[in-house]
């Protein structure tokens, strides 16, 4: 797979991780209640696991195997929306999960908004029907 | 799949019995048991090859990561309504147990993955 789609699955792969053992603790206090902290941890959960891990492994797997109608791997336009697409990703994620109320959430969607339009301008001449030439 | 349906059937029933403490069952089978099941069994599958020895890399860590996923799974399906319908009478130890154990899971499927992530 390209550079891009490698660093997107990684990190996804990272989120999982983190995003399943904030998880645990959080199920460990809800059994065991040792603390009160964890529950404030529910959103950098949510956050990690449905952005940071499944959204971007789609991202990163999408990007690595739809069709390239010729383009090359590495041709600079669609490797700059993606590495795009990647950094304003894992930036809102980062921002999403520390902000807490207020600003920090927002500015981190709007990071996460950026992502998905570079993503999409990237991935639109990828789609195409079989036999039907790119627009 | 089976993870699918069931999810689905609890969502139903949550509705129509009103009944909050279903609310994170049904949300976790529905990312854990479908969603997150499906991507570990379709990278498992389609990833580069980890060799042409084990093209799926370490089989063992592979089992293991769907064993401790779905025990996991089931035992705060079972054990989280349960202990918020009669919190007296169910411990919270299977809920620390389910949550290791997914946990687990997560960071086994992390290991066995990451080598098959090749750049080309």
């Amino acid at each position: 797979m390209s550079r891009v789609s490698a660093w997107f699955v990684r990190t996804s792969l990272c989120h999982l991780a983190c995003g399943f053992a904030i998880g645990a603790l959080m199920l460990a206090n809800k059994g065991l209640l040792f603390a009160a902290w964890p529950w404030s941890l529910r959103g950098a959960h949510i956050e990690m696991l449905l952005m940071g891990w499944m959204v971007q492994m789609v991202m990163g797997v999408a990007i690595w195997i739809f069709p390239r109608f010729g383009m090359r791997q590495t041709s600079p336009d669609g490797a700059v929306t993606a590495w795009l697409a990647f950094g304003l990703l894992n930036s809102g994620v980062v921002l999403v999960c520390l902000g807490g109320p207020g600003p920090g959430v927002a500015a981190g969607r709007l990071l996460e908004i950026g992502a998905a339009a570079c993503f999409a301008v990237h991935l639109w001449r990828r789609v195409s029907p079989a036999g039907i030439a790119p627009l | 799949m089976i993870y699918f349906v069931a999810a689905l059937s609890v969502g139903a029933v949550q509705a129509i019995l009103q009944v909050p403490f279903l609310g994170p069952t049904y949300v976790h089978m529905l990312v854990v048991g479908w969603i997150t099941q499906m991507i570990f069994g379709v990278a498992y599958w389609m990833f580069p090859k980890y060799s042409p020895e084990t093209p799926r890399g370490n089989n063992t860590i592979a089992i293991a990561t769907f064993v401790l996923l779905n025990t996991g799974l089931l035992v705060r399906v079972l054990a989280e309504p349960a202990r918020a319908w009669r919190p007296d009478a169910v411990p919270g130890w299977p809920l620390a147990v389910a949550g290791v154990a997914q946990a687990l899971a997560g960071v086994g499927f992390a290991i066995n993955t990451w080598p098959r992530v090749k750049i080309r």
